[in-house]
């Protein structure tokens, strides 16, 4: 464009070059642009999403190129007690963990939304269980889980003196599914209050003045304004939850890697014990495509479900 | 001063309260006490984490002559285990390098594709934003497997540059959607400025967009830096050799050994691998709480 509305001085001025002025062609730079974004994801993401779906209709193993079996791997993993083990334990574990963070974290952002002193730096310390690298902090949770020493059987039993023996948390399978959801509560619990904040300082204090003239009480306040105004950013950062909490791989594999007696598999772990250990890359990435359903499932309900907008604010929000 | 300020520009339900008919011991019940409680329990692993990495072997398994919330006396013994014994020093350099590549990898990609989708505009261009926005909600479960036999094909296996270049993956719709954020807040009018002074379109991106959004290419770089650090998955598929690991996964597969665990060594080294990016985060709180919630809110 520069070019062209300014030849002569361009001209003498400077002498742009073939290659600068091909860079300055417009759809040349659009397309030059969105290469390295566009590539890296084509193929490191949606060939690779392809090649699993495919990898799931074959009996592929390491080393060996697979044929096209059909629905084989998916009718063997239909009558996989295991497979329905992980199924009931990925979406228990999901309910009960984003019940948990959003209970608990939408508490903490009220809390936070408060004015005390050490604000930020409270904030700040908040946000770190989400900061730390997940197997990290599930290292902490499995000393703090030790059938021996863990710290919490100490506390109840010799501290508090609540318990004779001492909490066996990963030992059987109830305790150790309940002990992973504790964790995962743990460390989902800031990324919910974070956002959940953010949320909240944007509700104008106008409302709660005006509900406050009507006579509202703090309940009635959280209920009628809090509430439905928090729900747009509540529908986003639930799906996100959702979906990072069903597909949760490390926590587990650090914690349990899906024991005791294969009680506590994700669908995550139970495809890589099978995928990647095991080397049964086909029937791995059957179990992995057996989650889209259900991620499809949980991403529109919590969207749709809850993502009501329009009518809710008003047509000039987005 | 300030403070009656802040409080009444506070838009917390509590305010009023405080107006009304709100006294001392109410607040402090209803906030001091459950921040508290939340800041205590949110804090207490690495409590743990730390105070088992300085306790020398004696103390870590016996509670009953000594009290297991403090050390009587710390060692460094685990620490230096860690350093001197392992090959711990080596995985820390190698996550660094990954983190590293990836970040700049992921950058340099999505500062030009959220260039070319805010500022470019051409048709189609909001599509390419959601389809970049979706991949993101592709999870790395899903994906793991079919990458594991691409990686293969590529001949990257067991390569740390396998990670360099997969983590972009997620790190890409992230950055790209941060930085599209970030874009927008700048004035169109100071690009046309240029364009009429006969910058071409890259002096431009160059010399004044990129500039006035080092906020927003801080914030995509730290957030970056510690996804790929704390990423887990892809690095256990990918890297076999014992060397080439990074930390989360080294620490799991190559310091759990045996049937007795050696809790010390295990808190230094997850204590070490978490130092990084907790210092790190210290040092840019404010980028990572503005990113993480402009990429909410966006």
């Amino acid at each position: 464009m520069s070019v062209t509305t300014l030849p002569s001085r361009g001209a003498t001025l400077h002498q742009p070059g073939w290659l600068a002025r091909l860079f300055d062609y417009k759809p040349f730079l659009i397309v030059m642009c969105l290469a390295p974004a566009i590539g890296l994801l084509l193929v490191f993401l949606t060939y690779p999403l392809g090649l699993g779906i495919w990898l799931a209709f074959t009996d592929t193993t390491i080393g060996q190129r697979g044929i096209y079996i059909g629905l084989e791997n998916f009718q063997y993993l239909l009558k996989d007690p295991l497979w329905w083990n992980a199924v009931f334990y990925s979406i228990f574990y999901t309910a009960v963990a984003t019940f948990g963070k959003f209970a608990l974290g939408f508490w903490l952002a009220l809390l936070l939304n408060n004015h005390f002193p050490l604000k930020s730096l409270i904030r700040a310390i908040v946000l770190l269980p989400w900061i730390v690298p997940t197997v990290l902090s599930a290292l902490a949770f499995w000393w703090i889980y030790d059938p021996q020493f863990s710290i919490i059987s100490y506390l109840l039993v010799d501290v508090l003196h609540l318990r004779d023996d001492n909490v066996d948390f990963l030992g059987s399978p109830w305790p150790a599914r309940f002990s992973l959801i504790a964790a995962n509560i743990w460390r989902g619990i800031p990324f919910v209050a974070i956002s959940l904040l953010a949320g909240l300082q944007t509700i104008s204090p106008s409302l709660y003045e005006a509900a406050m003239l009507d006579g509202a009480t703090s309940w009635q306040r959280f209920r009628y304004i809090t509430f439905p105004m928090m729900m747009p950013i509540l529908a986003i950062v639930m799906t996100f939850s959702i979906i990072f909490t069903f597909t949760d791989f490390q926590l587990v594999y650090a914690i349990t890697r899906g024991g005791p007696v294969n009680s506590t598999h994700l669908l995550a772990t139970l495809a890589f014990q099978r995928g990647i250990a095991g080397g049964e890359l086909g029937e791995g990435a059957a179990i992995a495509v057996s989650m889209i359903p259900f991620l499809v499932f949980a991403t529109l309900f919590s969207y749709f479900g809850l993502a009501r907008r329009k009518w809710q604010q008003g047509e000039a929000n987005d | 001063m300030t403070d009656v300020a802040a409080q009444t520009s506070n838009v917390a339900s509590a305010t009023p309260d405080t107006m009304a008919w709100d006294s001392r011991t109410r607040r402090v019940v209803m906030i001091y006490l459950p921040l508290a409680c939340f800041v205590l329990i949110l804090l207490f692993p690495f409590y743990w984490m730390a105070i088992t990495s300085f306790k020398p072997n004696a103390e870590l398994l016996n509670y009953k002559e000594h009290n297991p919330f403090w050390i009587t006396s710390p060692t460094l013994a685990h620490i230096k285990h860690l350093l001197f014994d392992t090959s711990y020093p080596r995985w820390l350099k190698t996550t660094m390098m990954v983190a590293i590549g990836s970040t700049f990898l992921s950058l340099f990609a999505s500062t030009l594709a959220a260039y070319a989708i805010e500022r470019l505009r051409f048709r189609g261009s909001p599509y390419v934003g959601l389809g970049i926005y979706l991949a993101y909600l592709v999870p790395p479960s899903i994906l793991f497997i079919p990458l594991a036999t691409v990686i293969v094909q590529f001949g990257l296996f067991d390569s740390p540059l396998a990670l360099i270049l997969v983590y972009p993956t997620f790190l890409v719709p992230f950055c790209t959607w941060l930085l599209i954020g970030y874009f927008k807040s700048i004035p169109y009018e100071l690009e046309e400025c240029a364009l009429v002074d006969g910058a071409t379109r890259l002096q431009i991106l160059w010399r004044i967009t990129l500039p006035l959004a080092v906020p927003g290419l801080i914030s995509a770089g730290i957030f970056s830096f510690t996804l790929s650090w704390n990423e887990f998955i892809y690095a256990l598929a990918f890297i076999q050799s014992g060397a080439n690991k990074t930390v989360p996964v080294a620490i799991l597969t190559e310091l759990v050994t045996g049937d007795v665990y050696q809790w010390g060594a295990l808190m230094a080294g997850s204590l070490l691998g978490s130092l990084p990016v907790a210092l790190f985060y210290s040092l840019f709180v404010d980028y990572y709480v503005s990113s993480l919630t402009g990429a909410v809110k966006e």
